[in-house]
C-alpha cells in the first residue's frame, strides 16, 4: 500500500463512520429537527470524505470528474432539502417545543425574544460578561 | 485494502440497518423522509466505496443518479406535505409563524 492508498482508506473509513453516526442519531434523537441534525452529517461531510477517497484511488481513470460532480451537487442540494423539510416540520407541529430554548419563528416581529432559563445554568450563561437585558440592549433596539 | 472494504461495509451496513429501523418506526411522514434521505446517502457511499476499492468505474453513473434522486425525492415529498397543509388549514400556516395559533388545539 502506498501513501495515497493509506490516505484514501482513512477518508473512506471516516465517511462510512459518519453514515453509522447518522443511523445512531436517527434512532436515538427525539424529534424531526434533532434527527435532521444527525442525518445531514453524512450528507455533506461523509459524502465529501468518501468522494475524496474515491478520487484518490481512481485518479487517472476516464470519468473521475463525475465524483466531483456528485460532491458539488450534494453541497448545493443538501441545504435546500433540509430547509424545506424543517420548515414543513415546524408548521406541521412535529417540533417538540418544550425542547427549544429560543423559538424565533414563534416570536412576533420586533418583539424581544422570550427568555427561558438554560437547563444547566438557570441564572444565564456563566461565561457571559453582561446579562442580555444589560445597558447594551437599549441602544441596539434604537439603532 | 481487504481490511478497508470489510470495515467500510460493516459500518455502512450497521448505519443502514439503524436507518431502516427509523424508516419503519418513524412516527411521522417527515421522519421517514429524513430517513430515506440518509438511506440514499448511505447507498451512494457504498457504491463509491465499491468503485474506490476495486478501481471499477462502471458504477459511477449510478452514483450520480442516486445523488440526484435523493434531492428530488425529499423536495417533492416536502412540497406534497406543504400542499396538504395549505389545503387543510388555509390560514393556520401563516398564523403558526407569528405564534398566534399556539393556544388552538
Amino acid at each position: 500500500m502506498s501513501i495515497a492508498d493509506v490516505v484514501a482508506s482513512v477518508c473512506l473509513v471516516a465517511g462510512c463512520f459518519l453514515c453509522l453516526t447518522a443511523g445512531l442519531g436517527l434512532v436515538r434523537f427525539p424529534d424531526v429537527l434533532n434527527r435532521m441534525h444527525a442525518a445531514t452529517k453524512p450528507q455533506v461531510l461523509g459524502v465529501l470524505l468518501v468522494m475524496t477517497g474515491a478520487v484518490i484511488r481512481l485518479v487517472g481513470e476516464p470519468i473521475v470528474w463525475m465524483l466531483v460532480l456528485v460532491a458539488v451537487f450534494q453541497l448545493l442540494t443538501a441545504p435546500v432539502s433540509a430547509h424545506m423539510v424543517s420548515r414543513i416540520a415546524y408548521r406541521r407541529r412535529h417540533v417538540r417545543r418544550d425542547l427549544l430554548l429560543v423559538d424565533e419563528l414563534g416570536t412576533p416581529a420586533g418583539a424581544p425574544l422570550p427568555t427561558r432559563p438554560h437547563p444547566e445554568h438557570p441564572e444565564g450563561d456563566p461565561d457571559a460578561d453582561e446579562p442580555a437585558d444589560g445597558p447594551e440592549a437599549t441602544p441596539r433596539t434604537i439603532s | 485494502m481487504s481490511v478497508v472494504v470489510v470495515v467500510c461495509f460493516a459500518l455502512l451496513g450497521a448505519g443502514a440497518v439503524l436507518i431502516l429501523a427509523r424508516l419503519a418506526l418513524g412516527p411521522s411522514l417527515l421522519d421517514r423522509v429524513v430517513a430515506t434521505d440518509a438511506l440514499l446517502v448511505t447507498i451512494a457511499c457504498g457504491i463509491a466505496v465499491y468503485c474506490a476499492v476495486y478501481r471499477d468505474i462502471s458504477l459511477e453513473p449510478v452514483l450520480l443518479v442516486v445523488a440526484l434522486l435523493a434531492f428530488v425525492g425529499s423536495v417533492s415529498v416536502a412540497r406534497y406535505i406543504g400542499g396538504m397543509l395549505v389545503a387543510d388549514q388555509p390560514t393556520d400556516a401563516d398564523a403558526d409563524l407569528t405564534g398566534r395559533a399556539e393556544e388552538a388545539p
